[in-house]
C-alpha cells in the first residue's frame, strides 16, 4: 500500500478514526488493530510519519 | 471392499464430507468490484478474495474474470492475470503473485503446532502461456513460518489440473481469532530476491523471502504473458478430492464477510440514515450489512449524497467515511459520515445516493 496523507478524525474531541489517501484513493479507516489499511498505517508511522491531528 | 466404499474410507478419514474446501471463492464465481483492470495496484483485489501483489514490473498487471475454463469441470470463470508489457530483464524485487489470507479461526481444524498438525493438498486448475515449473507456498503470518512446493506447467496454454501436498507443521499455532493468519500464495514469477535462497521445498521454516520461490519461470519477460487459475481447494488430507462447488449465493455470502459495495439506483434507493452530530459537520449514521463483517472495516465513498428529513433535502459530498460502531455478531455498522455545515445536530435525516452516481465499498479485508 501507498499511504501519502493521513488525518485523524475526531468526534466529540475523540479520535475515532483516520482519513487516509492509499493508493491514490481516500478512505475512512478505523482505529482497528485488525483492520488491513490500519495496521498499514501503523507501520507507516513507524517508517517516521505522521497522522496529522485531526480538525 | 468396492472402490466406491474404498472411496468413501478414504474420504472419511481424512475430512469432513462438506466444507472440506477452506478456500472462499475457489472457483472465481463472485467479482464484485468489477470484473476487468487494466491496472491493478499492489496489493488490490478484483476477483473476490483473491489479492494480487507485485513489484517492479515493467508493464501493468491486468486482471480479468474470463470465460476460459477447463472444459467438463463445472466451473463458469477463471481469474485470467496478464501483462501490457514484458519485462525487459528481470530484477530482483520482480515479483507477480495470487493470494488468498485466511483467518486463524478458521484453521484451526489444521491443528497446526501439534503434534497432530494435519497434511494440507491444494489442489487447483492452471493455464498459462509459459510452460515452466510455477511455486506454490503456504505461509504461516503468526509465527513467520514458510512452505513452498512446485509444479510444473507441461504445455503452454493448456488447462492442467495441479495436486500439491504439504505435511502438517508441528511448530507454532494460528491465532483463535480474525486476523491474517495464514497466506495461499500462487507464484507467477519472481526475481532472485525470492528465488536466491535454499527453496522451502516442501519443509516448514522461518520465514525468509529468499527461500519462497523455485526459480524464475520467465513469465514475466515473456511476449503477451497470461496465467489462468481456477478451481482452487484448500483440504486437510493427503488426497484432492472433487473440487467442492458451492452455490454462488453461498460464495457471495462468504465473499461479503471481507467486501461489500453498496450503491444507489436512478431511484435514489435509502443508502443510510441517522442524524446529525458534531456541531454541524457530521451525519452519525448506520447501515446494514449483507453480513457481519470480519473487522471494522475501511470505508472508501464516491459521489454525492442527498441528506432527506421530513421536509427538505441537502445535497453534500462526505470528505470521509469512517466506521465508529463494528461488532462481529452484528449487520448492521455504525458510520461516521464528515460532512461540514450540512446537518443540524440530533436532527433525523436518511442518507440517499445521488441518482446513481453514489458507491460505498465497505471493505474488512486481511
Amino acid at each position: 500500500m501507498i499511504i501519502t496523507e493521513a488525518k485523524y478524525v475526531a468526534l466529540d474531541g475523540k479520535n475515532i478514526g483516520i482519513r487516509a489517501i492509499i493508493n491514490g484513493q481516500t478512505m475512512g479507516v478505523p482505529l482497528d488493530p485488525a483492520n488491513a489499511e490500519y495496521a498499514a498505517i501503523l507501520e507507516w508511522v513507524a517508517e517516521g510519519n505522521t497522522i496529522q491531528d485531526a480538525d | 471392499m468396492s472402490k466406491a466404499a474404498e472411496l468413501a474410507a478414504l474420504i472419511g478419514s481424512q475430512t469432513a464430507l462438506s466444507n472440506r474446501n477452506l478456500i472462499i471463492n475457489g472457483a472465481m464465481q463472485v467479482w464484485q468490484r468489477g470484473t476487468s483492470t487494466d491496472t491493478i495496484s499492489n496489493g488490490g483485489y478484483l476477483c473476490d478474495r483473491w489479492r494480487i501483489n507485485h513489484s517492479g514490473t515493467d508493464g501493468n498487471v491486468d486482471v480479468d474474470r474470463s470465460t476460459d475454463v477447463p472444459a467438463g469441470k463445472g466451473f463458469g470463470f477463471s481469474q485470467k492475470i496478464s501483462m501490457d508489457a514484458s519485462e525487459s530483464s528481470l530484477d530482483a524485487s520482480d515479483q507477480i503473485r495470487v493470494i488468498q489470507r485466511i483467518e486463524g479461526q478458521n484453521l484451526q481444524s489444521l491443528k497446526k503446532g501439534t503434534s497432530s498438525a494435519e497434511l494440507v493438498t491444494i489442489s487447483f486448475y492452471v493455464k498459462s502461456s509459459v510452460a515452466a515449473t510455477y511455486t506454490v507456498n503456504i505461509r504461516d503470518e503468526d509465527n513467520d513460518r514458510d512452505n513452498s512446493k512446485t509444479y510444473t506447467i507441461d504445455s503452454a496454454n493448456t488447462w492442467e489440473f495441479k495436486s500439491i501436498t504439504f505435511t502438517g507443521d508441528t511448530t507454532g499455532a494460528l491465532d483463535n481469532d480474525n486476523g491474517r493468519s495464514f497466506d495461499l500464495n500462487f507464484w507467477i514469477d519472481a526475481g532472485t530476491g525470492f528465488t536466491s535462497g535454499t527453496f522451502y521445498n516442501g519443509t516448514w521454516a522461518a520465514g525468509d523471502n529468499t527461500k519462497k520461490v523455485s526459480a524464475t519461470t520467465g513469465w514475466l519477460e515473456s511476449t503477451s504473458p497470461e496465467w489462468y487459475i481456477t478451481g482452487v481447494q484448500m483440504e486437510i488430507g493427503e488426497q484432492a478430492t472433487p473440487f467442492e462447488h458451492r452455490s454462488f449465493a453461498d460464495e457471495l455470502r462468504r465473499c461479503q464477510r471481507y467486501y461489500f459495495r453498496m450503491t444507489d439506483n436512478t431511484s435514489q434507493s435509502s443508502i443510510m440514515y441517522g442524524r446529525g452530530g458534531g456541531g454541524g459537520t457530521a451525519i452519525v449514521a448506520a447501515a446494514p450489512m449483507p453480513v457481519p463483517l470480519r473487522a471494522s472495516p475501511t470505508i472508501t465513498t464516491t459521489g454525492a449524497y442527498h441528506a432527506s428529513d421530513h421536509n427538505s433535502r441537502t445535497s453534500f459530498t462526505p470528505s470521509s467515511i469512517v466506521a465508529s460502531g463494528w461488532h462481529y455478531q452484528s449487520v448492521n455498522l455504525g458510520m461516521y459520515v464528515a460532512a461540514s455545515s450540512t446537518i443540524t445536530d440530533d436532527d433525523r435525516v436518511c442518507l440517499i445516493g445521488g441518482n446513481g452516481a453514489t458507491t460505498l465499498e465497505i471493505s474488512a479485508e486481511l
